[in-house]
């Protein structure tokens, strides 16, 4: 089974009628994925993109078998339409929404838990699997398919180190954005674990940041649970203490999630760090031919 | 959103946690008479202040304006104090240090108490210290209040108060968004009371729009961030004299990290985000060009924001603006915006290692 997204993937953007929804919408589908319904309150009976739009995700569900969301709903509705998501059933929502409350996110966690279901971000760009589809907004032309997975907690930083490991030869299976935010439905470990399961992927990038202990909690279990060759880089080696570095989750705060102390865990762990983004494939072919 | 501790202890009042009572002063002029010993402290959103000096007792009226003005104006962690609160000086039999906050690791709130409070209890024996998981569909189980009086206090005689501070917390935790909710110390007084003498509370920016009665000003923020926020920009000044300007804050974090790898240090910085409008970008320009750095580099990698908007926003911005530039630009439309860049003089380039070489070269002219 590949990773969150597959051939029975079917998805539904709830908030598809926004200009974000509109645009990424149409993307998706260029990108190879099965976009088979939008969801907004009050709009159902049109059509974005040739994708039939209904009024609620459970009728979109019911007639079209839609089992992942995609959710570009403003912040003061993300809530709502992710708990409507997951009573409709469905399987992995993945949260492009940026700026919603912490308290939202712990709760719409736990409850994604509760129904047995998969949230990947909020505010994360979410996934794309070259040749099979894409959840989010990566932007399509910077894949290649091949067999490098990619994690990461950034948007940007991510499109430029898989462009850059395209431009070098090197192609992806399956690269996921996993969020900003200090709380996150989907963690790196996680995402790792079924990388390491993955028969596609064959080694493995993690792009980190500063804040939180994501990036130590990775290295606990990429020494213990992972056997494909991982390079990371670490993004915030010269922030300062205290300031929030654009995500909310980026901040050093008393001394933990410094740059420097996820830089040395994932060194203990056997992970080759890189210390600028072009650096990546180098160590990643270095890595394979170990 | 950090509340001051005068602001924190108007929401306990609200929520019904005991708290001790006091008003605020400006000046020696505000100071009332003194009837009890007293306590004069400095409001401000940063901690340490009783380090800094920014806590004293005063027992008599002449005592205590002499705190009120020694305070009034001290430098604490950057902010300088325009206010004290003057309080009642509590006797205090025991106390502990008691917070809930949201963990990171769990994804859950976290109640954590402390056998003593103070100063130093980030220093405090692990075996002091107790933690509990909280869901957000209980919230806090009365048998809380039990465990911790036992383990903590070594006495169940003010179990139920202790479970009745930890309720009312956790209501107000969760009804109004925080990220933090601290009491240092909670106290119990010789008469049996339980007294929360500090209060430190952060609020949940991102939710601010559920709780309109709170607008309160975050402090700590220079001027040129604060003018950047009222226009939706993302910017934060550092120390060094090259402005960055990129899209993404992973990307703007590791321009400055390749910065500094060529010797040269980021002094502003500010993240663009998802826009593709050529305004936000002579903005972001004009706004940078504020805090006068020797050079600005502008890193874009183009998605949802396309190269060429970018070029074009850079180009108005150049025509009023008298500053050093070194862009770099990937991604979509990159040609054509290399292009444009190319007729008025300016050279994009391609990788982000040699950008940072550049910029870091030019600050050296």
């Amino acid at each position: 089974m590949p990773v969150i997204i597959d051939d029975s993937t079917k998805v539904v953007v709830q908030g598809i009628t926004g200009h974000q929804g509109a645009f990424h919408s149409g993307a998706m589908l260029e990108f190879g994925t099965k976009v088979v319904a939008g969801a907004v309150p009050g709009r159902g009976g049109i059509k974005v993109n040739g994708i039939p739009v209904f009024d609620t995700v459970s009728q979109a569900v019911r007639l079209t078998g839609a089992n992942a969301s995609v959710v570009f709903v403003p912040a003061m509705n993300a809530k709502d339409a992710v708990i409507e998501a997951l009573d409709a059933g469905i399987r992995t929502v993945v949260m492009i929404t940026e700026h919603v409350p912490l308290h939202d996110s712990v709760l719409l966690v736990q409850y994604a838990k509760f129904k047995g279901s998969r949230i990947l971000g909020p505010n994360c760009p979410g996934l794309a699997s070259p040749g099979r589809g894409k959840l989010g907004i990566m932007p399509n032309m910077i894949f290649k398919k091949g067999s490098t997975a990619v994690v990461s907690r950034s948007g940007t930083l991510t499109y430029e180190i898989v462009n850059e490991l395209s431009e070098s030869g090197i192609g992806q299976s399956t690269c996921v954005g996993i969020g900003g935010d200090p709380i996150i439905g989907t963690d790196f470990a996680e995402v790792l674990a079924m990388f390491e399961e993955d028969p596609e992927t064959e080694s493995i990038v993690l792009v980190g940041e500063i804040g939180g202990t994501a990036e130590e909690e990775a290295a606990e279990f990429i020494s213990r649970k992972v056997r494909k060759p991982v390079v990371a880089y670490i993004t915030g080696r010269t922030a300062p203490p205290g300031k929030k570095m654009g995500h909310a989750g980026a901040i050093i705060s008393k001394g933990k999630g410094t740059a420097g102390s996820k830089v040395s865990a994932l060194l203990d762990a056997g992970v080759d760090v890189a210390k600028i983004p072009d650096e990546v494939p180098i160590l990643l072919r270095a890595a394979m031919r170990k | 959103m950090k509340l001051k501790e005068y602001e924190g202890k108007q929401l306990f009042r609200r929520f019904g946690i005991p708290t001790t009572e006091g008003y605020l002063a400006k000046g020696p002029g505000d100071v009332r008479e003194v009837t009890t010993p007293l306590v004069v402290k400095a409001q401000v959103q940063v901690g340490g202040r009783g380090k800094a000096g920014g806590i004293r007792f005063a027992s008599n009226l002449e005592q205590v304006r002499k705190a009120v003005s020694e305070i009034i104006g001290m430098d604490i962690g950057g902010q300088k104090v325009a206010e004290v609160l003057i309080e009642e000086r509590v006797n205090v039999d025991g106390e502990l240090y008691l917070s809930i906050f949201l963990d990171r690791g769990t994804r859950l709130p976290m109640l954590m108490i402390i056998k003593e409070g103070g100063m130093e209890v980030e220093s405090s024996d692990p075996s002091m210290i107790m933690s509990w998981s909280l869901s957000p569909f209980i919230g806090m189980p009365d048998y809380v209040g039990r465990e911790a009086a036992l383990e903590i206090i070594l006495d169940a005689g003010p179990a139920a108060q202790l479970a009745e501070v930890l309720e009312k917390a956790w209501h107000l935790f969760w009804q109004m968004d925080c990220e933090l909710l601290e009491i240092n110390p909670l106290v119990r007084t010789p008469d049996g009371r339980m007294l929360a003498l500090d209060a430190k509370v952060v609020l949940d920016e991102d939710a601010a729009f559920r709780h309109p009665d709170m607008a309160v000003v975050e402090e700590g923020r220079t001027q040129l961030e604060a003018e950047a926020k009222s226009k939706g920009l993302s910017l934060v000044q550092l120390d060094g004299d090259v402005g960055v300007i990129a899209n993404g804050a992973g990307l703007t974090m590791a321009t400055l990290d390749v910065l500094a790898l060529h010797g040269a240090k980021g002094g502003v910085f500010l993240d663009l985000g998802g826009t593709d409008d050529k305004d936000v970008v002579q903005e972001a320009l004009a706004l940078v060009s504020k805090a006068k750095p020797r050079v600005i580099l502008v890193n874009i990698f183009g998605g949802i924001t396309k190269c060429d908007t970018v070029a074009e926003g850079i180009i108005k911005a150049k025509e009023d603006l008298d500053i050093d530039l070194v862009v770099r630009v990937r991604g979509v439309n990159e040609a054509k915006a290399r292009e444009m860049l190319r007729e008025k003089g300016i050279l994009a380039m391609h990788e982000l290692d040699e950008a940072c070489a550049q910029a870091a070269r030019s600050r050296r002219r």
